[in-house]
This record gives C-alpha cells, structure tokens and sequence, in this order.
C-alpha cells in the first residue's frame, strides 16, 4: 500500500485527569474513507481537534504526508491541505452563501493583503465557489443570506467551504447530523465522489452512511482505538459488540439493523 | 535615596495598595461571576467619599459619617444593579463598557448639581491628626496608619467571608465557573445582587478612606478605577488572590516609582507592567477560572 | 433594475451630503466652520475606530491614543520649526501607525475583556508620557500659533481653507474605507470578527490580518490627530485622555458599529447635541448619560440601524 497521506501516532490529549484520547493511532491513506465511530464522548472531535491544530497533543506526533505537523499552527495545515467541518454548524452566518465559499477559495489563492478590487467581482473567487455549490446542490441559493438556509442547508454550506479549499485530506464531523434523510441521500452520495480525488476521515453516528461509504472503520472508546479494519471485520468484531453496543447477541441485531444514533450505550 | 524615605514610601505604597484591594475585590468577583465590566465601579468610590464628607458635616464625626455613608453606598451599588446592570449581563463587552461609561458621565453630573463642581474637603478624624515615630526618625501621619490597620481588617474579613462561609464557597465557585453555581440550584439574581452590593460597599468605604487625604472631587473615581482594572487584569479576572497581591504590587509600584524614577516613567510604570504581565501571562498571574 | 436604483440613489445621497457641506462656509459664520470641522474630524477619528471595531470585531478602548500621537507629532515638529505639510503629515501618520503597530502586537496576544483593558492601559502610558514632556508642556500641553504650510503661499491659516482640507481628507477617507471593506482583505476582516477560530481552520493566519488593520486603523486616527492640532492650534494631554477614547467609541456606537456613514453620524450627533444642550444647562450629561444606556439596551444598530431596521444589508 502507498505511504500514509495522514498518520497520526501515540497522540494523548490530557483534559485534567482523563485522557480525552490515550495513544491514538490512525492512519488515512489516498483516496480512501475511513470511518471513525464510537460512543459520544469517545474522543473523537478530540483527535480531529488534534488534527487540525485547534488542539495540541500533550504527546505522540500528527504527520502530514511524511512531514511532523504536530506543532503546525492551525492556518498552516489548512494550507497544506487538511479541511475540517464541524459538529456544530459552523459558518460565517452574516455572509451570503456565495461569500462564505469565496473566502475558503481565497485562502487558498495567495495573501489576501489586497486593498483596493472589490471582493465580490472577482471572477476568480466567484467561478470555483459557485462549482464548489453546485456539488452540493446550493447553486441557485448562492445569493441567500447563510443565516436564512435551513439546517441542513447550512451543513451542505460548511461542507462546500471545506471542498473549495481545494484539500487533500477532509476531516468531516458528523455531517449529517440533524439532516432530514433526503438531504442526507444526496450528501452521501456527493461524498461517495469525492473518493477520488480525497482522503475522508468521516466521523458518523448514522451507522447506514458509515457502512456505505467506509472503506476502513476505526472504533474509538474511551480515548482508546479498539478495533480497525474493514467494516465487514469491524461488524463481526467481538471487542466492538461488547464495548460499543454492549451486550452480545442484542448488538449484534443492532449492528445489522443499524441505529440511527450510536449513542445509546454509556457502557 | 535614604532609607527612611523608602521605608514612608513603602508604607505610602501598601496603603495604596490596601485601597486598591477594597477597589479590586468587588470588582474582580464582579467580573469573574457575571462576567460584567463596569467601569462605574469607580463612582461608588466617588459616591462612598461624597456621602461621608456630607455625613461627617451633619453629624460631626467622622466614625458615624461613616457608619451612614456605607450602607447608602451599598443602596446605590444595588440599585444600579437591578436597574442596570441586570439588563448586561447577556449583552457583549461592548455595550457593557459603554452603558458604565454612560454611568460615569451621569455620576459625575449628579454630583455637580448635588455638591457642587468644586472640590470637598473632608476633615480628619478626631485623634488621628498627628503623625506617630515609627522608628527614631522616621514619623508617619496617624491617620494613614488606620488606613493601613482598617484596610488590613477588611482585607482579612473578607477572606474570611470568602474562604470559610457557604456564601463565600458559592461567590468563589461562581468566580470559577458560572455554570457551575447555576447547576447547584443557587438563587444567581440574589447571589449576583448580594456580590453587586459587597463591591459597591468596599469601592464606597475605599473612597470615604481616602476622602481625607485626597480631596473630594468630580472624577476622582476615574483615576483610581483604571489603577484596579490594572490590578484585576495583573491579578487574573475573578480571582480575590490575585487582586490582593496586585494591589500591593501595583500600589508599591507606583509610590516608590515616583521617588525613583523620573516623573513621566514613573506614571508609566504600571502600566508597563501589566502590558509586561499580559505578554507573558495573557490570563494574569492567577488565572481563577478553569 | 432595483439594484443600480439604489446604487444611484446612494452615490446621489452621497453627492448631496457632501454638497451641503460644503456650502457650510457660505454662512457666514465662523462658529458653524469650526464646529463643522470639529465634527469631520471626530467622524474621521471614530471612522478609523470603527474599521476595528465594527468591522474588526476589536473592541479597542484607548483610541484616543492615536490622535493623541498625530496631534504630538504635529506639534512637536511645529516647535522645532517643521511646518510643511509634506514632512509633518507623513511624519504624524506614520509615527501613529508606527504606535498602532507596537501596541497591535502586544494586544492582539489578548482577547476579550482584556484586549479592552490592555489597549486602555497602553492609553494611559502613552498620556502620561504626553504629559511628561516638559520641554512640550507637560500637563498643559502647547500651543501651536500658526498652522502647517503647504509651501508656495499656500497655508491652512484661513479657517475656510482648513475645512475645505477636512471635508477632502475625510470624503477621500470614506472612499477609501468603502474600498478597503469591500475589498479581499475587507472580506477577511469581516470574517475574523464573525468567527476568527474558523478562519483560522480556513487557512487565514488571522492575526496578521488584525494588525495591519489595526495599524491602518490607527494611521488614520493620527492624520485626525493632525487636522485637529491645525484646528485647535493647541495640543494637551487632554486629547489622549481616557474619557476621550469613550466618547470616540460613543460616537461609533450611536451612529451605528459596522456601516461607514454611522461614526460619522454619531460624532455628529454627540457633538451637536454638546453645543446645543449645553446652551439649555451645564448639566447636559445628566440627560446624555441615560440616553446612552437606552441606545445600549434597546437601539441595536444605533442610528443607521434605525433608519434601516427589518431591511437586509448586505
């Protein structure tokens, strides 16, 4: 198999007494999806914080396609070419649709120290956010205020603003969270393209998309990986039907009849 | 320098010190649990010397003027609060930096048509008009003594109410995480009214401390208000240690640089010492909350 | 179309304002010149804050700073003989932007409340260094007996010719901030205000792009720094006092935080309403003070906000 594009080793995150993550590794390889699950709190927005640079691991290191980035400011690895969403809808509520892609496109079409052309007219700004749009089905609401879009909406926005920086690696957290299922159809096929050209590491808790789209699932409990490999091993994965979904026979029933929210167990 | 003028300076500087603790308390207890900027702290301290130089003259003593000026000035602290202040609490900095600007501005006029633009004069206890002898030599005023000595027993009272008492446990938490208090099912209004109350009392009785040594004029609270934003800001916003030992600091700092230093560093100094403190330490020395 | 409708109608607006105001010296009366130059001064000062602060997001509380600097620069070179306007204007801008960029990169280490502190206590250090210069004043600061010299016979003597440079610096100001706003680097600044952590995971290395407004900011409320030690013909600590940097953030706030026309409002506002209330009462305060708590608590958006209410703006 080629070289890792993102490898993350050993990384421990202390809040306190409790390690949010305890020796994490995790490796995310060219065009693949890897599916990261486990319980809520298992500290799986904690490593993606650890990824991007909003966090520091107190130790283990974060490589970007063999280089050390543990240290990298947060800027920096988005330059290099790591997007992220979040959790929580995070977008520039006060722009329009159109602006909030055109500043990811910005980022990344050098300094911004440019004072004097209006933002708004530039054309090379404006095409590959609106192509950003139309994948994600947003193109005739490119004008819309991003405050007035509906949830989901405002998910597929954030989503945009990640692809238009043009990554290589995309950190998606929960991305359908709260997406009715029409919505959610139609964004996972959108993920389903974007295996080509990028790395997913997609955190999910709609067990459909992540059996669907993972090429690799990787369990998270306790800061801890339990298990990894494809999702036919993870299934059948006795360590995981214990600790993810509790006892024997019955998780097994709720691995195939898959749960919409993997966060009934607190084990 | 000879060393008795360092020693009356060091003095002068814990005095100043003492004040600036009474400021900075309420202030930074304030800041930390309702995560409130009022820069109208500084008009209690105001208010607290113009009620007590008015209540000295009624009654001829400068212990029941006192005694009467505290509790009005507490009044005035819990009015503002329920009028105003309660209204900022889910209001951003800004607006709270500009309403308590506001505040001052409409203080400072209250005033003038109250007592009048010019300055106050406010008599000297009686018995404390002399100066004692330290050490062969050195002589320091009296009164500035009992400054040192009644600040010193605020000081410790306080800790006392904050370190030893289930109120204090509850406004030491707050400080620390507001979440937290609410999550104990604690009364917040009446808590944060009763914490409003306890600043504006000790802002008021700093002022009517420093009401004989300095006059009693319009703006006086504004000098000494951004003396203990500096304090609270050093000491770490929320934290009771931290503003005593930035007060002390900040107080010796600023006394015993006028006597060294030339007169336009000296008035820097301080503030080239918080600017320092925040570059090393952006949260301040005691960072109270988590 | 609606759209160059109201484009039109704007520039138009914009004609006509400027247009008036220009016809304030055919009055005839010199305290409507000064006071309206006052005004365009203040507007230009709280014009510069607002590009922090409501474009920015950066709540700064020691604005007067910068003025204070150009206005010492001017009159620090006055006395040591400088008067052009080709060494004292640049001079003054770049000494102010020069403090900006020192105490932008101390401050901005800091957010929130103690970026609000940590500006006012640079304030503070920069007034009593004002008043500590004896051979300049000290306290009482100094005066300036006559006013820059463009060379060739062209002085700022006459107070009429002295507005006229106002209106263009602060008409060339509005321009040039409409541009710089809707600009690239506009739209990062924006942005930083609305959610700085996510631009920073979009890839902008936000603090860079904060302080180089912030310099910017603070170069321009120098060159009112300037323009106010021409008007005034004196120069005191009394400038860079901290209640001086309170009003310039009134002034922003009343006339409407975020919008270009709003500070300009608002100085206006707080400078008219001064000359004419304290005309009724020397008590005026008294009425300001609340006022200003109600625009707080209830009038979000200040002035223009009024006038726009329940109307996007994008």
């Amino acid at each position: 198999m080629a070289d890792a594009l993102l490898s993350v080793k050993g990384a421990t995150k202390w809040f306190g007494a409790l390690a949010a993550t305890d020796g994490v590794d995790l490796d995310l390889y060219p065009g693949e999806i890897h599916a990261l699950i486990g319980p809520n709190g298992a500290g799986k927005t904690t490593l993606i914080h650890q990824i991007t640079g909003e966090l520091t691991p107190d130790e283990g290191t974060v490589r970007f396609r063999g280089r050390d980035i543990t240290r990298l400011p947060v800027h920096r690895r988005a330059m290099l070419g790591l997007a992220r969403t979040y959790q929580v809808t995070n977008i520039f509520e006060g722009f329009s649709v159109i602006e909030n892609v055109s500043l990811a496109v910005q980022a990344r079409s050098g300094h911004s120290f440019r004072f004097w052309r209006r933002a708004a007219t530039i054309r090379e700004l404006y095409e590959p956010a609106m192509a950003v749009l139309a994948l994600v089905g947003l193109a005739d609401w490119s004008d819309r205020p991003a405050a007035s879009l509906s949830h989901g909406d405002q998910r597929k926005v954030a989503i945009a603003m990640a692809l238009a920086m043009n990554p290589e690696v995309l950190l998606l957290d929960e991305p359908l969270a709260g997406m009715g299922p029409r919505s959610a159809r139609d964004l996972i096929d959108v993920l389903n393209g974007l295996r080509e050209n990028h790395a997913l590491l997609l955190v999910e808790h709609d067990m459909d998309a992540v059996f669907s789209l993972a090429d690799r699932i990787s369990v998270l409990v306790y800061g801890r990986i339990i298990a990894s490999g494809r999702p036919e091993a993870i299934r059948e994965d006795s360590a995981v039907m214990e600790a993810y979904l509790g006892e024997g026979e019955e998780a097994v029933g709720a691995l195939e009849t898959v749960p919409a929210k993997g966060t009934t167990c607190s084990v | 320098m000879n060393a008795s003028l360092l020693i009356v300076q060091t003095l002068n500087g814990v005095q100043l010190g003492m004040m600036l603790f009474l400021m900075s308390a309420g202030l930074t207890l304030v800041f930390g649990i309702m995560n409130l900027i009022n820069l109208a702290h500084g008009s209690l301290y105001m208010l607290g010397a113009y009620f007590a130089a008015t209540f000295q003259k009624m009654t001829g003593s400068f212990l029941l003027g006192v005694a009467l000026a505290l509790p009005a000035v507490v009044l005035v602290g819990i009015l503002i609060e329920v009028a105003v202040l309660r209204r900022l609490y889910d209001h951003d900095h800004l607006d709270q930096v500009l309403a308590t600007f506001a505040m001052i501005l409409f203080f400072n006029e209250l005033v003038s048509i109250l007592w009048g633009p010019q300055a106050y004069f406010m008599a000297l206890p009686e018995g404390l008009g002399g100066t004692v002898e330290l050490l062969p030599g050195i002589r320091y005023p009296a009164y500035r003594l009992a400054i040192l000595a009644a600040g010193g027993v605020v000081a410790l009272g306080l800790w006392y109410f904050i370190m030893r008492t289930r109120v204090g446990m509850l406004i030491r938490a707050g400080a620390a995480n507001r979440e937290m208090v609410g999550a104990l099912g604690v009364n917040i209004r009446l808590l944060f009214t009763l914490v409003f109350g306890l600043g504006a009392g000790l802002a008021g009785f700093a002022g009517m401390m420093a009401g004989p040594i300095l006059s009693v004029e319009i703006g006086m609270g504004e000098s000494i208000l951004i003396l203990t934003l500096v304090v609270i800001i050093i000491g770490g916003i929320g934290s009771v240690r931290g503003a005593f030992v930035a007060a002390i600091l900040i107080g010796i700092t600023d006394t015993v640089g006028r006597v060294m230093l030339p007169p336009a560093l000296a008035s820097m100094s301080i503030y080239i010492l918080m600017a320092a403190v925040l570059f090393w330490r952006p949260q301040g020395l005691f960072p109270a909350a988590t | 179309m609606k759209g160059d409708f109201r484009f039109g109608k704007r520039h138009g607006a914009f004609l006509f304002t400027a247009l008036l105001l220009a016809a304030i010296p055919f009055m005839g009366e010199p305290f409507y010149v000064r006071l309206a130059s006052r005004i365009l001064i203040y507007g230009l000062c709280a014009l510069s804050l607002d590009l922090i602060l409501g474009y920015g997001g950066m709540v700064s509380l020691g604005h007067a700073a910068f003025l204070g600097v150009g206005a010492y620069t001017t009159g620090i070179l006055f006395h040591n003989g400088v008067q052009s306007v080709w060494i004292v204007w640049p001079a003054a801008v770049g000494m102010s932007g020069a403090a900006a960029l020192v105490i932008g990169a101390i401050s901005l280490r800091t957010a929130g409340v103690y970026f609000i502190m940590i500006t006012l206590a640079f304030a503070q250090m920069i007034f009593y260094f004002c008043a500590g210069l004896e051979a300049y004043g000290g306290d009482d600061g100094m005066a300036m007996w006559s006013r820059n010299t463009f060379g060739g016979g062209l002085d700022l003597d006459s107070p009429v010719r002295l507005y006229y440079i106002i209106l263009g610096a602060l008409v060339v100001a509005f321009y040039l901030s409409r541009r710089l706003v809707d600009s690239r680097f506009g739209r990062v600044i924006r942005g930083i205000r609305e959610n700085e952590g996510r631009m920073r995971s979009i890839g902008y290395p936000t603090f860079q792009y904060k302080l180089v407004c912030f310099v910017i900011s603070g170069a321009a409320a120098g060159f009112a720094g300037v323009l106010l030690a021409n008007l005034n013909g004196y120069i005191s600590p009394a400038l860079i006092h901290w209640t001086r940097s309170g009003e310039i953030l009134v002034m922003v706030i009343l006339g409407g935080m975020g919008t270009l026309i709003g500070p300009i409002l608002g100085a206006a506002c707080l400078l008219l309403a001064e000359e004419i209330l304290s005309g009724f009462t020397q008590h005026w305060m008294i009425f300001l003070g609340p006022l200003l708590i109600l625009v707080v608590l209830f009038g979000r958006g200040g002035l223009v906000g009024l006038a726009t209410r329940g109307r996007y703006r994008g």
